[in-house]
C-alpha cells in the first residue's frame, strides 16, 4: 500500500484521541502527573497523554512499506493531529460550560494546566494540536528506524523509562551507597535528571548495539569453546551468584521494598500451587483462595495467644498442620468435582471459595474462629530464639518456601505424575485408555496445589499477626490465576515473572491504586492480544504458537 | 478359544437405549470388523468393551475373565488397547512423549525403548517427526501415532474406532495395510468402521450393526457378497 488513506488514518487517530480524552477525564493524567520521569521536564501523566498519538502514529505507519517515507510521515502526523481533536474539544467545552466540573469532577484546573501548559485555552489548544501531530509523526518515524537499530532503541527507551518511573525505588537503594553529590546529579526532586536520562539512554543504546554487532558472537564462541567441565562450573557459579544475590537482597532493598518482595513471594508460592492445578493438570480452579484461608486460620488458631487460641503451639509445629489441613481440604473439594470438566468445575470451585469466606465471616463459627473479628495475637515465628519480626526476617522464611515450591514443581513436572497430569489435561478419555487412574491423578493435583496455598496462608497469618475473613476475597483467586496466565501458563519462571508484574509493580505504583483494576484489565486484554503465550512461556506453549507459522 | 466375548450387552445414554443386546466374539489372532451406519452403536460397543461406558445388563469376557470388575484404566494392563475415534493424540506433547504415554503402565525401560524403535520401523514417518508436537501433524500422521501409541502398551486386543475417518484415500490404504502388519505380529484387532469396503477387505469376520442390534454376522468374504450389505454399505445395487 502506497497511498495516503485518510479514512483509515482518521479512524486510528480519533480512536487514540478518545482514549487520551478518557484517561484525562477520569483523572488518570492528573494523578500520574504527580510522578516525574525526568525532573521538571516530563511526567508520567504527559507520557500517558502523548503515548496515544505516538502509538497511533506507529500503528498507522506499519501498514506501509518502509520506503514510503513521505506518506508514512504525513499519515503519522495526520493521525496525531486527529488524536488531539477530542482533547481540544474538551478545552473548548470548558470555556462555554464553566460548571462542567459539577458533572465531571476530574476536569480540574490542574488537568487543564497540564493540557495547555499553563497557557490560555486558545493558545494551549493550538499547542496541543501541534505537539500531538509531532508525536504522531515521531511514532511513525520510529517505524522507519532501520531494523538494526530498532532493538537497541526500544531497549534503551524502555530502560530509561523504567529508571524514570521507578526513580524513588532506585534512590532508596542507592542512597546508602553513593555520596550525596553524585545522587544529586543523578536524581531530581522527583524522577531522574535530564543528564541521567541522556546518559542512560546513550549507554543502553550503545551497549545493545555492541552486543548485537559483536558481543553476541563473541559470547557464543566463548560458550562453544568451553569444555563440559568448564560449562558445569560456569553454571554452578551463576546459580551460586544468583543465590547469593537472593540472600543479600533484603539488605540492599531496605524495609519497605522487602515488604513488597515478601508480598510478591507469597503470591509466587500460591502461583506455583495453582500452576500445578491449572497449568499442569488443566483443572480450572477459581476458589483457590479457600486453601490460603484454611492455611492462615489453622496457623492462627493453633498458635494464637489471644482468647481464641488454646493450643499455643509454636509456628514450626503448626506449619505442617496448616499445610496438612489445606491438603485435606483440597482433596475434599476434589472428590465431588471428579466428574466435572471445564466451566462446571470452575463454577463449583468458585462456590467453594465463597463458602469458606462466608463461613469465616459468619456467626456460626464465631466461637472457634472469631467471625468478622478474626483471630488476633498470633505470635511471630521464632527461629533459634529470635522472633522473625522485620520484613527482612520473614523474607528468608518466604524465600525458603518459594525454593521448596520451585524444586517440588520442577521435579513433579518431569516425573510420571507430571506426565499423568499433562495427558489428563490434553484428553481425559484417552488418558484413561492409556491406563491413567483419573481419580488419583486429579486428587494429587488438587492436594499439591492446596499444599502450597496453605503454606502461603500459614506464613501470611504469622507475618501479619492476625487473620480476618475479608483478606480472603475472590480477588485473590483471580489475581493468582491472572499472574500465571500473564507469566505463561504451565511455566515455572512464568509464575515468578507474573507475580513481579501483577503484584510487585502495583505495589511500587501505590499512589495510583485507584486505577489499579483499570490498568489490570487493560494489561490482561493487551497481553492476550499481543502475547497470548505469556511473558515467559513454557516450551510447549511457545512451540504451539510458533510451530504453525 | 474366544479371546473376547460380548454377551447380550445392553447400554443406555440417559433414557435412550444405545445397545439392545449385542453379542459378538473375537478369536485370538483375528481381525474382526464392526460395520454399520451413523448411530448404529459401533462406537458405543467399543466404549462398553473398554470400560468407558457402563453396562445396564450383559457381560464382557476377556481371556476368560469378566471385565466388569475392572475400571477403564486397569484394562491396559490386562492387554486391551484403544485407538480412539478422531485419533485423540495428546496434541501438546511431542510424538515421542505420546508414545511414552502409551507405555505408561509398563516399567521395563529397555522393552519400551525397543518397542519404540519397532514403531519407528512400522511407521517411518513418525521417526522423522519424533520431536514435533502431535497436534501440528496431518490427520494421517496423527492416526499413525494413535495406532503406534496403542501398540506401545503391548496389547493382545487392539480396539480401533474409525481409523479411516477424515483421511485421504491414499492414507486410508496405508492405515489398512498397517492393520494387516499388526495382525501378523499376533495382535487381535476389533475394528469399527463406516468404510465397509476397506473394513471387510482386511477382516477375517464381520458384524453388521443397525440401531443397537447385530443384524448380520459372517466371514468377511461372505459379507462382501451379501446383497443387503452391498446395497446398504458398499453402494452396489
Amino acid at each position: 500500500m502506497k497511498k495516503f488513506d485518510a479514512k483509515e488514518n482518521a479512524n486510528i487517530g480519533l480512536l487514540a484521541g478518545i482514549i487520551a480524552l478518557s484517561v484525562s477525564v477520569i483523572g488518570m493524567v492528573e494523578a500520574f502527573d504527580q510522578r516525574d520521569i525526568i525532573t521538571d521536564y516530563f511526567s508520567l501523566g504527559q507520557l500517558l497523554l502523548f503515548a496515544a498519538p505516538m502509538i497511533a502514529g506507529y500503528y498507522v505507519a506499519v501498514r506501509y512499506e518502509r520506503d514510503a517515507n513521505k506518506v508514512i510521515l504525513s499519515s503519522g502526523a495526520f493521525a496525531g493531529f486527529l488524536s488531539a481533536i477530542p482533547l481540544v474539544g474538551l478545552l473548548g467545552l470548558t470555556s462555554i460550560w464553566p460548571t462542567i466540573r459539577d458533572s465531571f469532577v476530574n476536569i480540574s484546573p490542574d488537568l487543564l494546566e497540564i493540557l495547555t501548559a499553563g497557557q490560555k485555552l486558545s493558545i494551549g489548544g493550538v499547542r496541543l494540536l501541534i505537539l500531538m501531530s509531532a508525536m504522531g509523526a515521531i511514532g511513525a518515524v520510529i517505524y522507519l528506524i532501520p531494523t538494526k537499530y530498532i532493538r537497541p532503541f526500544f531497549f534503551a527507551f524502555f530502560l530509561t523509562l523504567g529508571l524514570g518511573v521507578f526513580s524513588d525505588v532506585l534512590l532508596n537503594i542507592l542512597r546508602p551507597m553513593l555520596p550525596r553529590a553524585i545522587l544529586r546529579f543523578l536524581f531530581g526532586t522527583k524522577g531522574i535528571t535530564l543528564a541521567t536520562t541522556i546518559i542512560a539512554f546513550i549507554i543502553a543504546l550503545i551497549s545493545v548495539m555492541y552486543w548485537d554487532a559483536t558481543g553476541q558472537d563473541k559470547y557464543q564462541k566463548w560458550k562453544a569453546e568451553q569444555t563440559t567441565a568448564q560449562r558445569s562450573t560456569t553454571q554452578k557459579a551463576s546459580v551460586g551468584a544468583g543465590m547469593l544475590l537472593l540472600l543479600v537482597l533484603p539488605l540492599i532493598l531496605g524495609t519497605y521494598l522487602t515488604e513488597v518482595v515478601d508480598n510478591v513471594g507469597l503470591y509466587i508460592l500460591m502461583g506455583f500451587g495453582l500452576n500445578i492445578v491449572v497449568g499442569f493438570a488443566g483443572l480450572l480452579d477459581l476458589g483457590y483462595v479457600a486453601f490460603f484461608a484454611i492455611g492462615a486460620y489453622t496457623m492462627g488458631i493453633l498458635t494464637s495467644t489471644g482468647g481464641l487460641g488454646g493450643a499455643h503451639l509454636s509456628f514450626w509445629v503448626a506449619l505442617p498442620i496448616a499445610v496438612g489441613a489445606a491438603i485435606i481440604a483440597g482433596v475434599i473439594l476434589g472428590i465431588p468435582v471428579l466428574g466435572m470438566r471445564g466451566d462446571y468445575l470452575a463454577i463449583v470451585t468458585l462456590g467453594f471459595g465463597e463458602i469458606i469466606r462466608v463461613l469465616a465471616t459468619s456467626d456460626l463459627l464465631k466461637e472457634t474462629i472469631g467471625g468478622a473479628q478474626g483471630v488476633l495475637q498470633i505470635p511471630k515465628p521464632q527461629l533459634m530464639g529470635y522472633a522473625l519480626i522485620q520484613p527482612q526476617q520473614s523474607y528468608y522464611l518466604i524465600l525458603a518456601g518459594v525454593i521448596v515450591a520451585i524444586y517440588v514443581s520442577w521435579r513433579m513436572r518431569d516425573s510420571r505424575a507430571g506426565r499423568r497430569w499433562m495427558a489428563m489435561r490434553e484428553d481425559e478419555d484417552v488418558a484413561e485408555a492409556m491406563g491413567i487412574h483419573l481419580i488419583s491423578t486429579k486428587l494429587l493435583a488438587f492436594g499439591m496445589g492446596a499444599a502450597f496455598s496453605g503454606l502461603a496462608g500459614a506464613i501470611f497469618a504469622a507475618r501479619l499477626g492476625s487473620v480476618f475473613p475479608h483478606s480472603f476475597s475472590l480477588l485473590i483467586s483471580i489475581n493468582v490465576l491472572s499472574l500465571i496466565i500473564v507469566g505463561g501458563i504451565g511455566s515455572l519462571p512464568g509464575v515468578v515473572v507474573g507475580a513481579l508484574v501483577l503484584v510487585g509493580l502495583p505495589e511500587l505504583l501505590r499512589e495510583f491504586a485507584e486505577y489499579r483494576m483499570l490498568l489490570y484489565g487493560a494489561l490482561l486484554v493487551a497481553m492476550m492480544l499481543v502475547r497470548p503465550e505469556g511473558l515467559w512461556p513454557s516450551s510447549i506453549s511457545k512451540r504451539e504458537l510458533t510451530d504453525n507459522k | 478359544m474366544a479371546l473376547l466375548e460380548v454377551k447380550d450387552v445392553h447400554a443406555y445414554y440417559g433414557n435412550i437405549q444405545a445397545l439392545e443386546g449385542i453379542s459378538l466374539t473375537v478369536n485370538e489372532g483375528e481381525v474382526v470388523s464392526l460395520i454399520g451406519g451413523n448411530g448404529a452403536g459401533k462406537t458405543t460397543t467399543l466404549r462398553a468393551i473398554s470400560g468407558l461406558m457402563p453396562l445396564r445388563s450383559g457381560s464382557i469376557i476377556f481371556d476368560g475373565e469378566d471385565l466388569s470388575k475392572y475400571k477403564a484404566h486397569e484394562l491396559v494392563s490386562k492387554g486391551i488397547a484403544m485407538v480412539p475415534e478422531g485419533r485423540g493424540v495428546f496434541a501438546r506433547l511431542t510424538v515421542e512423549d505420546n508414545l511414552d504415554m502409551g507405555a505408561y503402565h509398563r516399567n521395563d525401560k529397555d522393552g519400551i525403548a525397543a518397542d519404540m524403535e519397532r514403531m519407528y520401523v512400522l511407521f517411518p514417518r513418525l521417526k522423522e517427526r519424533r520431536t514435533q508436537l502431535a497436534g501440528t501433524m496431518s490427520g494421517g500422521e496423527q492416526q499413525m501415532l494413535a495406532t503406534a501409541r496403542a501398540m506401545m502398551s503391548r496389547p493382545r486386543l487392539l480396539l480401533m474406532d474409525e481409523p479411516s475417518m477424515g483421511l485421504a484415500p491414499v492414507l486410508v490404504e496405508l492405515i489398512f495395510s498397517t492393520i494387516a502388519e499388526i495382525q501378523k505380529e499376533g495382535v487381535t484387532i476389533l475394528l469399527v468402521e463406516q468404510n465397509a469396503h476397506m473394513a471387510l477387505q482386511v477382516a477375517d469376520r464381520g458384524y453388521v450393526l443397525q440401531t443397537g442390534e447385530i443384524v448380520l454376522s459372517n466371514s468377511a468374504k461372505v459379507l462382501q457378497h451379501d446383497p443387503m450389505v452391498q446395497k446398504a454399505y458398499l453402494g452396489i445395487d
